[in-house]
C-alpha cells in the first residue's frame, strides 16, 4: 500500500472519483496545466482532458456561481479556491444561492458540489494566506463542513463530500499537507459525513479539536499523561453536522471539556460545541469548560505568526485550569 | 447601417525594442535629464529586485512577487503622480511604491512579515494617504474608485491611480470599479500591468477579448494600450490621463503590455507552465535595456555612468538591507493594540495572556 501525505490523499481522491463518475468536475484558478498551488490538482488534467479540469478566469464570485450553475445540471463540481482567504468573492454565491436552493425550491434542484480551499497558518505565507474562517460557514444553514486532520481521512471525507448531494465545504489545513505520510488504500471507501474520529481514549478530560491542531493536541495528551491526566482525544472532522452525540458521550466518562481550535477563540466552533455539552451534559461536568483557541486578532504577518498558533503548552494549561477547577 | 457606438484601440510606442524612436517624441521628452532620472530609478528597482528574491532564497524574507521586466510602468506611473494624488497598489507595484515615499525597506519590511512595511511617508515628509499592498486581487480598484470621488466631492484637483495585473480584470470589482468611474466622470487611472500570466494561466485563457484596454468601453471611459517596456510611452499616457481627470473629465483605463520575466513569486515554479523561448522572447523587449540604448544613442549615458550607476544601486540596496534585517522588531502584542481605536475586550486581557505567553516560549518558564 502507498505511503501518501494529506495532499496526496486529496489528489488520490480526486483522481478516484472522477474515473468512477463522470460526472465529476475539476475547476479552480491555476488547477490544469499548473496542477494547482499547492499539486492537489496535479494530473487530472493529463488523465481526464481540459473539458473536465478547468483553469477558471481569476474570479471567484464567478466560481462559486459557475459551480451552482453546473451542479444544477447534474454534474459534481469540485471547486478549489487557492486560499481560504480568496473565498470571500465568492461568498454571495455560497450564502444566498448554493446554500438554498435545495429550500428554496422544495428539493426540486439539488447542488452536489464541493468547495475546496487549503486554510490555516503556522506556514510563514504572506497576508490573507493563513485564516482559519470555518466558523462563518458553519453558521450558514445549509451549508456542510468538513476538515479532515490526516491523508487517511482527507481520502474519506473527500470521497463522502464529492458523493454528497449537499455542497460541502471542504478546508484542508496545509500546515500538515506534507508533514506526516500514511497508508492508505485507494479502495474508494468513503467515510462518514457526520461521524467525529476518538484518536485516543482517556478517562480524565476530553479535547476536541479538528484540522492542524489536532497534531498539537495529541503531543498534549501525550505529555500530559506523563503527568498522569489521561486525555481522550477526539478529531471533530466533519464541522457541520456536528457530531455532538461523540463529544457527549466522551464526556459523561471524563467529566471534563477543552476544545482546542486555530481560529479565533470568540464566536466560533468551540462556542457552538461548548453551548451544546451545557445545554445536555452540564451535570455531567466536574468542571467549567475549556477553550484553547486563537486570539481574538487578525492573523499577524509571519514574523509574530508563532505567537499566534497554539502550542501543546497552551493546550497543556488550558487542561491545567479546568483540572484545577473540578469538584 | 447606422453606427451607435464606434471604437477602436491603438497601442502607444515611442522607442522599439532597441531604443529607436518610431515616432517624434512628445515635448516633455526633450529633457534629457527627466530621462536618466526615470533609468536611475529602474535600475535601482531591479537591483533591488533581485536582492529581494535573495533575501526569501537565503530565509531572510518571506514569499517575494518580483517586478522584473515591470520597471517601466512601475517608474513610468509613479514618477508621473503628484505628490498629492493617492496611489492604490497591488502586490507587484514595489517601484511605483518606491516612487511615492514607501522605501525599499518598507517593501523588505512588508514581505519580510510585519505590518510595519505599510505606514510610510510621502516624499515630502507628509504621512502617506497611499494605501498599502493589497494581495486580495482586484479589492483595490474600488478603493481607487472611493478615493476619487472624495476628491470629486470636495472639488480637489487630485486623481486617484490604481494597478492591476491582467488575471485580476476578470474580476467583477474591477469592471465594477471601472464602470462606477465612468458612469461619474471620476478622477481615477486604473493601470492594467498585462503581464500575460496570471500565475499559469495566460492572458489568452483569462479573456475573449483581443485587448484589455477594450474593457474601458463597456465603461465608457477612454482605454488605451501602451507598449508597457516603453516607458516614455507610458510616462506620457499617464500625463495624458491626469491632465484629462484634473481637467474633470473623468477616467482612463492604461493597459500597458508588457511580460513577468521572472516567476509569479518566489513560491512558484514557471517552469512547470511556460517554455524558454518565450521567456527569452520577451528579454529582447524588456525595458531597462531599451531605455538604457535610447540614452546612449542620445549621447547622454555610456559605460562609465552605467558602472558608477550599477556601484551606487548596489550601495544603496545593501545600506537598505542592514537598515532592514536591524528594524527593530514589534513586540508579539503589538498583534492586539491596532484592531480598534481603543483596546477592548477580549483583547485586553489576550494581550496580558500572550505576554506571558512569550515570556514562555522565549524561555522564561516551562510546562509539560
Ligand atoms: C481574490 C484572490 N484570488 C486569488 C488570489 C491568488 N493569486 C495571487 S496572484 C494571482 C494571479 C494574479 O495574476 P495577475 O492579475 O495577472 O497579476 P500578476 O500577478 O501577474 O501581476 C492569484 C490567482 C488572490 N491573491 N486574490
Amino acid at each position: 500500500m502507498a505511503k501518501v501525505a494529506l495532499i496526496e490523499a486529496v489528489n488520490m481522491a480526486l483522481h478516484h472519483e472522477m474515473a468512477r463518475d463522470e460526472n465529476v468536475v475539476c475547476l479552480g484558478e491555476d488547477i490544469g496545466t499548473n496542477g494547482g498551488v499547492f499539486r492537489a490538482t496535479v494530473g487530472l488534467k493529463e488523465e481526464f482532458g481540459f473539458k473536465r479540469v478547468m483553469d477558471t478566469p481569476l474570479a471567484e464570485g464567478l466560481i462559486g456561481g459557475l459551480t451552482v450553475g453546473m451542479a444544477s445540471q447534474g454534474l459534481r463540481p469540485v471547486a478549489e479556491f487557492q486560499f481560504q482567504g480568496f473565498i470571500f468573492p465568492a461568498m454571495e454565491q455560497i450564502i444566498c444561492q448554493a446554500a438554498r436552493m435545495r429550500n428554496r425550491t422544495r428539493g426540486r434542484i439539488t447542488l452536489p458540489l464541493v468547495y475546496r480551499a487549503p486554510f490555516g497558518g503556522g506556514i510563514h505565507a504572506p497576508e490573507h494566506h493563513s485564516e482559519s474562517v470555518e466558523a462563518i460557514f458553519a453558521h450558514v444553514p445549509g451549508l456542510r463542513v468538513v476538515i479532515p486532520s490526516s491523508p487517511a481521512r482527507a481520502y474519506g471525507l473527500l470521497l463522502a463530500a464529492i458523493r454528497s448531494n449537499d455542497p460541502v465545504l471542504f478546508f484542508e489545513p496545509k500546515r500538515i499537507y506534507r508533514t506526516v505520510k500514511h497508508e492508505v488504500e485507494d479502495n474508494g471507501q468513503a467515510l462518514p459525513l457526520d461521524v467525529a474520529f476518538i484518536l485516543r481514549e482517556g478517562t480524565d478530560i476530553t479535547l476536541v479539536s479538528w484540522g492542524a491542531s489536532v497534531n498539537e493536541t495529541l503531543i498534549a495528551a501525550d505529555r500530559l499523561a506523563e503527568q498522569g491526566i489521561k486525555a481522550e482525544v477526539i478529531d471533530l472532522a466533519t464541522i457541520k453536522p456536528l457530531d455532538i452525540d461523540t463529544i457527549l458521550n466522551s464526556v459523561r466518562k471524563t467529566g471534563r471539556l477543552c476544545i482546542v481550535h486555530e481560529a479565533c477563540r470568540s464566536f466560533g466552533v468551540g462556542a457552538e460545541i461548548a453551548a451544546q455539552v451545557a445545554e445536555k451534559a452540564l451535570w455531567d461536568l466536574k468542571a467549567p469548560i475549556g477553550r484553547v483557541g486563537g486570539f481574538d486578532t487578525t492573523m499577524p504577518y509571519y514574523k509574530n505568526e508563532n505567537y499566534y498558533m497554539i502550542q501543546p503548552e497552551d493546550i497543556i494549561e488550558g487542561v491545567q485550569k479546568v483540572m484545577e477547577c473540578s469538584a | 447601417m447606422t453606427f451607435t457606438s464606434k471604437s477602436t484601440i491603438t497601442q502607444l510606442q515611442y522607442l522599439d525594442e532597441e531604443g529607436n524612436v518610431v515616432q517624434p517624441l512628445p515635448a516633455w521628452a526633450d529633457n534629457l535629464d527627466l530621462l536618466v532620472e526615470f533609468y536611475r530609478h529602474m535600475v535601482l528597482v531591479r537591483t533591488y529586485d533581485k536582492k529581494a528574491i535573495a533575501l526569501q532564497r537565503t530565509g531572510q524574507m518571506g514569499t517575494y512577487p518580483s517586478h522584473l521586466g515591470a520597471e517601466a510602468i512601475g517608474i513610468g506611473v509613479g514618477a508621473a503622480m503628484d505628490v498629492e494624488d493617492v496611489y492604490v497598489p497591488y502586490y507587484r507595484d514595489m517601484p511605483t511604491m518606491y516612487m511615492r515615499g514607501a522605501t525599499m525597506v518598507h517593501n523588505m519590511l512588508y514581505w519580510g512579515g510585519t505590518e510595519q512595511g505599510s505606514y510610510f511617508h510621502r516624499p515630502d515628509g507628509k504621512l502617506s494617504e497611499d494605501f498599502p499592498i493589497c494581495v486580495p486581487i482586484a479589492t483595490q480598484c474600488t478603493h481607487a474608485t472611493g478615493v476619487a470621488s472624495a476628491f470629486k466631492l470636495r472639488g480637489e484637483k487630485r486623481v486617484a491611480v490604481t494597478a492591476i495585473g491582467d488575471g485580476g480584470t476578470s474580476k467583477g470589482d474591477f469592471l465594477e470599479a471601472i464602470n462606477c468611474a465612468g458612469a461619474w466622470q471620476l478622477p481615477c487611472i486604473f493601470v492594467i500591468n498585462n503581464n500575460q500570466w496570471a500565475i499559469s494561466v495566460p492572458r489568452a485563457i483569462q479573456c475573449g477579448a483581443p485587448t484589455l484596454a477594450q474593457k474601458a468601453i463597456g465603461a465608457g471611459i477612454p482605454g488605451v494600450q501602451v507598449d508597457g517596456n516603453d516607458i516614455i510611452a507610458v510616462y506620457d499616457a499617464m500625463l495624458t490621463a491626469l491632465n484629462r481627470a484634473r481637467a474633470g473629465k473623468g477616467a482612463t483605463l492604461i493597459e500597458a503590455v508588457s511580460y513577468r520575466l521572472s516567476d509569479h513569486t518566489t513560491a512558484d515554479d514557471a517552469t512547470r507552465y511556460r517554455g524558454s523561448e518565450e521567456v527569452n522572447a520577451a528579454w529582447k523587449r524588456e525595458p531597462v535595456k531599451r531605455l538604457r540604448n535610447y540614452l546612449h544613442n542620445a549621447g547622454v549615458w555610456n559605460e562609465d555612468k552605467e558602472q558608477a550607476l550599477q556601484a551606487e544601486c548596489n550601495a544603496k540596496v545593501e545600506e537598505a538591507v542592514q537598515q532592514y534585517l536591524n528594524h527593530p522588531k514589534e513586540p508579539p502584542e503589538s498583534m492586539m493594540d491596532h484592531h480598534f481605536e481603543q483596546l477592548v475586550e477580549p483583547l485586553a486581557s489576550q494581550r496580558e495572556e500572550l505576554i506571558k505567553k512569550a515570556m514562555r516560549m522565549e524561555g522564561g518558564q516551562s510546562h509539560g
